[in-house]
């Protein structure tokens, strides 16, 4: 067998052996699927008021495509989570004296999360139609609308394992993994549009791949780009023109730079 | 580079941590098919020698060879002829037995099938067999330790490392370890085993090192380390302050060496060399002169009594566990015990 195939083997036999873990602890699922829920009917109702500008269920429609973003971009604190609480039992000194590639532990716990994200994106779709929210473009859009979204929920993954690893105990991963997680996904045009920031919020947030995961999924599900607030001006510049392309350039360049990283870090913490 | 007679071997191996020598320059080679037994009291730097041996700890200076392969250089080559239990069970707690052997085995590279069969072949040897398909987060402190056993020899390596697989079990889990171990043996396997137990090593060894802070003090086979030690002492309690003098005679008969005698506690040692069969002849002829016993017993050398003689120190037991990953660890293994 080739290395990248016996890795990929290996990295497949390590997510079966994480989501066991989440079937036998289905616990971890209700967290993933919650947090979301919350989200979208405290926006929705206590905000979509004010923030409608009259038409409570256009916000609607504009928030579905920030709380998609969100919780992709929460994969990230999960895979913090996880990756610390692995490397604190017993079973990853098992992995480290097998004839395995490195990558696959994180392969494998990446791809676990990403399969729980997904499971979150299905509950969230269905709350998100309860409140009104409906898919205006073609199936080929929306298919790539979630693409998209998986995409970038990998990507996070990368950037939360490796801090998940640096947290050094599961205790400083719980808040470590989450307390970044509240700027980047707040500061964005995932709740608000962008528009409606001060500077230098505004500029932050036109840049924030979270703002580009939001407006990208709005525009492949045919959804508003800002909800209709008086006063408010509609986004503009090239990364809410292009959105789908930034973000994927976005998640691209998160991966790139922080699977090299995360496996670098592996190797360390794993021979200490 | 070591020849095929020689399964492990390390050269001065010294690892630091702040500053503590956790390894001080050891040396240490095991011919192909031999048990050596890794004897020393906690914190002495067992676990750091096992775990550079298998690969998941580099060492700050010194060579080691497992299997022909060069630890350091060809870490991979070394895991794929070793099979490793370490000092703390290395089982995925919500996968059941059957499930963290056969995860093993596919990790080793086997086939779905191979895997599977595998996995119920060692979960019958290992008697796990009811419980195969419960997580094992409920089980015992001595079946998980089994499981884990179990996982070291998934692949059938040819050099088995066993870092103290006999500590916190029951003594029929001992015995059940201990007839493992012989079955390896057996097979030819070549091991590596940890223990702060002289019986243990001597039981399981063809020869020993023992180690304190980092240094190897001793090393041999048992018999030349018991004997270093004084061997076994065979210990008499007269009910009788009068019968001292016969039973005096009588551990001399039996016994190596001069029997000592204390008047006050009415008793009388002497070294021997069989034990048992020393003990036995002893209470033999003093019941034949109806002579009455208050107590007899025999006191083999333990580790203390190695330390006492090799040291002229008693053996400092680090408080068990120190720092804070291992702590956690530690309470878990408490927890399931
Ligand atoms: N990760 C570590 N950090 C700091 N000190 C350590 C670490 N691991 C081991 N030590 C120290 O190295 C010494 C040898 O430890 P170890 O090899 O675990 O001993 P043993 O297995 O014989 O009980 C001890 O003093 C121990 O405290
Ligand atoms: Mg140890």
């Amino acid at each position: 067998m080739t290395t990248l195939a016996q890795g990929l083997s290996h990295g497949g036999v390590i997510t079966w052996r994480n989501l066991t873990n989440v079937r036998r602890n289905p616990e971890l699922l209700l967290a993933a699927t919650l947090q979301p829920i919350m989200f979208v009917l405290l926006f929705a109702f206590v905000f979509g008021g004010s923030m409608g500008g009259g038409q409570p269920e256009v916000y609607r429609e504009f928030l579905m495509g920030g709380i998609f973003a969100q919780t992709v971009a929460f994969n990230s604190a999960y895979t913090t989570i996880g990756m610390a609480n692995d490397l604190q039992k017993g079973i990853i000194d098992r992995f480290r004296s097998l004839p395995m590639s490195r990558a696959a532990v994180l392969f494998g716990r990446t791809a676990a999360d990403l399969a729980v994200t997904g499971v979150g994106l299905v509950v969230m779709s269905l709350c998100g139609l309860l409140v009104g929210w409906r898919i205006e473009s073609s199936f080929g859009e929306a298919v790539l609308g979630f693409a998209v979204l998986f995409l970038f929920g990998f990507a996070m993954s990368w950037i939360g394992a490796l801090i998940g690893m640096a947290a050094g105990s599961v205790e400083v991963a719980q808040s470590a993994g989450f307390i970044w997680m509240f700027p980047v996904t707040f500061i964005s045009s995932a709740f608000v549009p962008q528009t409606s920031l001060p500077q230098p919020l505004k500029a932050f947030a036109d840049w924030n791949p979270v703002t580009a995961i939001a407006n990208a999924s709005r525009e492949l599900f045919g959804n508003p780009m800002s909800p209709p607030i008086p006063n408010i001006p509609e986004p503009h510049g090239w990364p809410v023109e292009n959105a789908a392309l930034y973000s994927i350039i976005c998640s691209v360049t998160i991966i790139a730079v922080f699977a090299p990283l995360a496996v670098a870090k592996y190797r360390k913490v794993a021979s200490k | 580079m070591p020849s095929s007679e020689v399964a492990v071997r390390a050269e001065a191996l010294v690892k630091t941590y702040g500053s503590t020598r956790a390894l001080d320059g050891v040396d240490l080679e095991i011919p192909t098919g031999q048990v050596l037994g890794l004897l020393g009291p906690n914190g002495a730097g067992k676990t750091t020698t096992v775990r550079i041996l298998t690969t998941l700890l580099r060492p700050d200076s010194g060579r080691a060879w497992v299997a022909g392969h060069d630890v350091l250089a060809d870490p991979d080559a070394v895991r794929r002829s070793i099979g490793l239990s370490g000092q703390y069970a290395a089982v995925d707690e919500n996968l059941t037995a059957l499930e963290n052997l056969y995860m093993v085995g596919r990790l080793y590279g086997k086939s779905r099938a191979d895997s599977r069969a595998r996995a119920r072949e060692l979960v019958d040897r290992f008697d796990l067999t009811e419980a195969a398909d419960r997580p094992s987060k409920g089980y015992s402190g001595g079946m998980r330790r089994r499981l884990d056993l179990a996982g070291a020899l998934v692949a059938s390596p040819s050099v088995v490392v066993l870092d103290e697989p006999t500590t916190g079990l029951d003594p029929r889990g001992r015995l059940d370890t201990w007839e493992v171990i012989g079955e390896l043996v057996t097979a030819g396997t070549t091991v590596l085993l940890t223990t702060q137990y002289l019986e243990e090593a001597d039981q399981l060894a063809n020869s020993m090192m023992v180690i304190d802070r980092g240094k190897v003090i001793a090393s041999g086979t048992a018999d030349q380390l018991k004997r270093e030690v004084g061997g076994e002492r065979l210990e008499i309690v007269a009910t009788d302050a009068a019968d001292l003098p016969a039973v005096r005679t009588a551990l001399a008969e039996v016994g190596s060496g001069e029997p000592t005698v204390d008047e006050h506690l009415r008793k009388v040692e002497v070294h021997v060399d069989a034990g048992s069969k020393a003990l036995m002849e002893a209470l033999r002829r003093l019941d034949s002169q109806d002579i009455a016993v208050h107590d007899a017993a025999l006191h083999r050398p333990t580790l203390d009594d190695v330390f006492l003689s090799l040291t002229g120190h008693v053996a400092e037991q680090e408080p068990e566990e120190p720092a804070d990953k291992k702590g956690k660890r530690a309470k878990k293994k408490g927890a399931s015990a």
